[in-house]
């Protein structure tokens, strides 16, 4: 079990989050019309060893969405920020 | 009952305390702080189990967790448990116990014929003989059978387990595994240096490895002065009878806490056992060490014991196990066993692998009278039921024989083959090992910034005192990582003077396997005794070609059974690097994995079974439904009425009838269950017309809409309606079913991609309950309860709610329609809702108001042709749905783009059709459907997806997603159940079975 350092709540076990998905893929604008840009924000995932950045959800507590710097080979936890808070 | 092998004085038990207990019918007198093991071997018992695969008679063989031999049948009846090592079974009065994996027992076991078989029963010999022979599995299958249960273990019970477990959460700085010397010298030096510290330790006492030492010397002073100074640290907290079985990320480790497992049934309200679960900020692993056997010919006979065990039963239990000792051993920690033994009264002949063995070691020895054989080693064990003696060999450097052997008399054969640290649970946490030549075992590869530090013999340390100076300074070391507090000055207690040094590290012949020159032996030489693997398995394996000691573990099966090896992997290892002619690292090791020892499920089920397995959601009218006579039927975790079966019905009685009703007169249905999520905000409307198929801009305040949400990949994901409350205000429903994923999937959405918009999402489905009021008079019913408001269709047509009261409760009113008659929804808040609720049945009795259920209600949709879960299946398009006419031409939305893929826009794709079917028996969901015209079967072409029967067109009737769907209406097809083997046939036709106008909810 993992711990998760979540910016509002504190340090919690892993079992009151969710994990969301691959952090450092983004979004295409809601008007991006093509195919391509959705196809690889959609299907188009690395799958690292090593350092990867991640969407984890606090849904049994704050219910913030988190950016957790997650070392896939050894789980080593790195920082855990607020995802609204990237690029403000 | 007298105890043969009990000495008259010493040892660690109550006298005082004389108690009885049952081994295979048999009593066993014992005392307070035996084991069951040791009270086996005080009354003289040889025969205590019989071997997993060849059935030979077995004994103890350990004196602890590592036992392989003395695996057995713990009480009856409910409490039945099987598989327990008898060395760690603390004796009670009163217990039962009986010998497993033998029948009809096991000093005389029917199976242990397979003894006759052995040299036919190889590596994957089963595998071998029974899968070659007829072709296909099932001949494989059949013999399967038979195979398993003749070989095995314990017999498990299948009544449900009387007795509660549970769970508990804990924190602490410092964590020490193990209250063995390091472990005790660990915890007082981090108490004292200020930590908050846990101390755990496997055994009902604190001692380690000290408690096998001799009663009243040096070591029990030191013992005592640490247990009273650990009394009176408040920042110490002491768990006995606690073993910790995984240490996992982030320092969190796992343990079981065996409550009340050392009495018959546990005091009321007490648990059997408790699963702790730690957080901790450092830990000290002093999980000590498991002595090493020799492998030899009959290296199993009962009488065949580890040195140091026999050590334990000796001063602990003050039992001699036998009278004539031979002591074989490849290092120093056999020495003091044998003085031990000799003050014991026994007569002890001591083989040493080693040709030189320094003065120290042999001169005490000696002059007690012990015989000595350097150089020497066994080559079998004599005697089948019991040890009557042992033939000695002269070894070579690689343990083979080496000379003629010659054969000393004995009843008891105790060997060392050096120690095993226990590195479990630093393997667990993903930390290197490496192999050290001098003690030949796998150590921890210490980093300084790990969280787990290690201490004693997990270290292969050497002497007592080393035990407790490593102890002291990983205790002082991990609360000054937690602290930041340098230069505390800790006080731990130590021996007086040095004891006699045990130390194995320091000067160990790696030869742990003895056979003639040419490597065989003379008799089955076990390298795994729990699993029954031996040498020539190993060596069967290494000249078929296994090469990897991963495949050598899986094909023999060396290190699988419950003791996961604990006392096989480093001698299997050996036998392979010698084969291979490479050292033990070379070839490796395998990885450990939770949990150390066997641990019940029950405790880390804990209270979390039967109905508290989740929590159950109730809707604020569920008393009303229970007193009503619903019968109630899970969603998720909800609870909601499935029908209310009248006078004896049948559900299928009363949910045609429950339908039809609604059809005539007027219905309720408690929608509490759907999901709801306030969405609000200046940038609201722009937010939904993103996440919906369809416009929302133009939505006015008091309307609602029905909209259809996709994932980004351009499959339906939800559908409900959303009600525009105020300017910046919405109301969103979504189905019972993914309230929970949409709400988190909207967060996702405003909280990581569109940050720039202004909008909140909350759920507030727990704040409102929901009503669905149908049926020709449900506006006459709604008319006559409530007050403020116009509910004339002129006034409220379809998709608009108004605001009003329902004895004096504010409530709002959607005018939409899930049944296809007249309907409205009625939202209140949670807290009136049970009021409200009363009153539309006080008001209704007049237009025979009747509540329907889940099953109705699923009734009328399916006769109007609605999706529903079943067609929102995660694979479906809106064509797919017929669903296509909501989404917008003209706006992007979430999955506008990729539902235009090739694959998803094809028209063959299976669309939604309604079925009519032929006969008087409805069809199953998932029934394939096939093409009648076609010559041969082929493939489905569709499948069914929500089958009722319908009231109102008097036949069964079916949703179905059919390839090329709407061109077929009017064709007959051919339904096939493979499960249930059964052929139906039906009319494609309209999934709109009812009034498709709509002229009904319209009214």
């Amino acid at each position: 079990m993992i711990r998760i350092n979540c910016p509002v709540c504190g340090l919690r076990d892993e079992t009151e989050f969710t994990y969301g998905g691959d952090a450092s893929v983004t979004r295409p604008p809601i008007d991006d019309t093509q195919l391509s840009s959705w196809m690889d924000f959609v299907f188009m995932r690395d799958n690292p060893r090593g350092e990867h950045r991640e969407f984890w959800h606090h849904v049994q507590g704050c219910r913030q969405w988190l950016v957790l710097e997650r070392n896939t080979a050894n789980h080593a936890i790195g920082s855990c920020t607020l995802a609204a808070g990237r690029g403000t | 009952m007298k105890q043969p092998n009990r000495l008259e004085h010493g040892g660690r038990i109550d006298r005082d305390r004389a108690i009885e207990m049952q081994f295979d019918g048999q009593t066993l007198s014992a005392f307070e702080g035996d084991t069951l093991a040791s009270a086996m071997l005080a009354n003289g018992l040889k025969i205590v189990a019989r071997g997993f695969k060849y059935h030979r008679p077995r004994g103890v063989f350990s004196a602890g967790v590592e036992e392989p031999n003395a695996l057995v049948h713990l009480r009856s009846g409910a409490r039945h448990e099987p598989n327990a090592r008898a060395t760690v079974v603390e004796a009670y009065d009163g217990l039962q116990s009986t010998g497993q994996n033998a029948w009809p027992g096991v000093r005389f076991d029917i199976s242990a014929v397979n003894q006759l078989l052995a040299p036919f029963i190889g590596a994957g010999f089963y595998y071998k003989t029974f899968m070659g022979p007829v072709k296909g599995t099932a001949f494989w299958m059949f013999c399967e059978k038979f195979i398993r249960r003749a070989a095995g273990m314990g017999r498990a019970q299948t009544v449900a387990d009387p007795d509660e477990y549970e769970k508990v959460n804990a924190f602490c700085d410092v964590l020490v595994i193990g209250g063995g010397p390091a472990g005790l010298a660990a915890a007082i030096a981090a108490g004292q240096c200020g930590a908050r510290v846990i101390l755990l330790e496997q055994d009902a006492c604190l001692g380690g490895s000290m408690l096998s030492l001799p009663v009243g010397g040096e070591s029990d002073a030191c013992l005592k002065a640490m247990e009273a100074t650990l009394k009176g640290m408040d920042n110490v907290r002491i768990l006995k009878r606690t073993t910790v079985f995984g240490a996992y990320d982030q320092d969190v480790y796992g343990a079981v806490e065996r409550v009340w497992d050392h009495v018959e049934v546990p005091p009321a309200h007490q648990p059997r056992q408790r699963y702790w679960q730690i957080r901790t900020k450092q830990a000290v692993m002093a999980t000590g060490a498991i002595e090493r056997p020799l492998v030899f010919a009959n290296n199993d006979r009962p009488g065949v014991m580890l040195a140091n065990a026999v050590r334990s039963y000796v001063n602990r239990y003050a039992v001699l196990p036998g009278k004539k000792i031979v002591l074989a051993t490849n290092n120093d920690s056999a020495y003091a066993v044998a003085a031990d033994l000799v003050r014991a009264g026994a007569e002890v002949s001591l083989l040493d692998a080693r040709v030189s063995v320094p003065a120290e070691l042999f001169k005490p020895l000696e002059a007690l009278g012990v015989q000595l054989y350097p150089g020497y080693g066994i080559l079998a064990a004599k005697g089948s039921r019991g040890v009557s003696g042992a033939k000695i060999v002269l070894l070579d450097e690689n343990g083979c024989a080496r000379g003629p052997s010659k054969t000393i008399r004995c009843d008891l054969i105790a060997v060392s083959g050096g120690w095993t640290p226990v590195v479990h649970l630093w393997s667990q946490r993903g930390q290197k090992l490496q192999f050290d030549e001098q003690s030949a075992s796998f150590l921890p590869l210490k980093s300084a910034s790990s969280t787990l530090k290690t201490a004693g013999s997990a270290n292969a340390c050497g002497d007592l005192n080393q035990a407790l100076l490593q102890g002291e300074v990983a205790g002082q070391e991990a609360a000054k990582a937690v602290t930041g507090v340098v230069g505390v000055q800790v006080n731990v207690p130590r021996l007086k003077e040095a004891i006699y040094a045990d130390d194995w590290a320091r000067d160990l012949l790696m030869i742990w396997s003895v056979t003639r020159e040419d490597g065989s032996t003379d008799g089955k030489a076990f390298v795994d005794v729990q699993h029954d693997v031996a040498l020539s398995d190993i060596d069967l394996a290494h000249r078929e070609g296994f090469v990897s000691v991963e495949h050598l573990k899986r094909y023999t099966t060396t290190g699988m059974a419950t003791d996961q090896g604990k006392l096989s992997n480093i001698n299997a290892l050996a036998r392979m690097a010698q084969l291979q002619a490479l050292s033990i690292p070379k070839v490796g090791t395998t990885t450990f994995r939770p949990p150390y020892t066997p641990i019940a499920i029950g405790a880390i089920a804990g209270r979390e079974q039967g109905i508290h397995f989740r929590p159950t959601r109730l809707t604020p009218v569920h008393d009303w439904h229970v007193d009503n006579a619903a019968v109630m039927i899970e969603a998720g975790a909800w609870k909601r009425p499935w029908y209310y079966p009248e006078g004896g019905e049948t559900i299928n009685q009363a949910y045609v009838r429950e339908a039809a009703h609604v059809r005539k007169h007027v219905g309720v249905v408690d929608a509490s269950t759907l999901g709801k999520i306030a969405v609000q905000g200046p940038d609201a409307a722009e937010f939904l017309n993103r996440v919906y198929v369809n416009a929302w801009k133009k939505l006015k305040i008091g309307r609602l809409r029905y909209g259809v949400m996709l994932r980004d990949d351009g499959i339906v994901l939800d559908d409900g309606a959303t009600a525009r409350l105020g300017e910046n205000d919405y109301f969103m429903t979504t189905t019972t079913a993914n309230a929970a994923k949409i709400l988190g999937y909207l967060e996702h959405l405003l909280q990581t991609a569109w940050t720039d918009l202004k909008v909140h999402v909350t759920s507030v489905s727990d704040q409102y309950a929901a009503f669905a009021v149908a049926g020709p008079s449900a506006r006459d019913l709604l008319d006559a309860v409530c007050s403020g408001a116009d509910l004339s269709n002129e006034a409220l047509p379809n998709n608009q709610f108004v605001k009003a009261t329902i004895a004096g409760v504010p409530v709002r009113i959607n005018r939409m329609s899930y049944s296809g008659e007249l309907a409205y929804e009625v939202y209140v808040a949670s807290g009136y809702a049970h009021a409200v609720w009363k009153n539309l049945f006080k008001a209704g009795a007049s237009f025979d108001i009747k509540p329907y259920g889940t099953e109705s209600m699923g009734a009328l949709r399916i006769e109007k042709g609605h999706v529903a879960g079943p067609e929102i299946d995660g694979r479906t398009t809106l064509g797919d749905l017929g669903l296509a006419g909501f989404a917008s031409r003209v706006k992007p939305f979430s999955g506008s783009v990729l539902r235009h893929r090739e694959k998803l826009d094809m028209a063959s794709r299976p669309t939604l059709v309604g079925l009519e079917i032929d006969g008087d028996t409805g069809g199953m969901a998932g029934s394939l459907i096939y093409d009648q015209r076609a010559q041969q079967m082929g493939e489905e072409q569709g499948f069914l997806t929500s089958t009722t029967y319908s009231p109102a067109l008097k036949k069964y009737i079916s949703l179905a997603l059919l390839r090329d769907g709407h061109e077929r209406f009017g064709e007959s097809v051919d339904i096939v159940n493979h499960v249930g083997d059964t052929v139906q046939t039906a009319k494609v036709v309209s999934p709109h079975f009812f009034d498709p106008e709509g002229a009904r909810q319209n009214a």
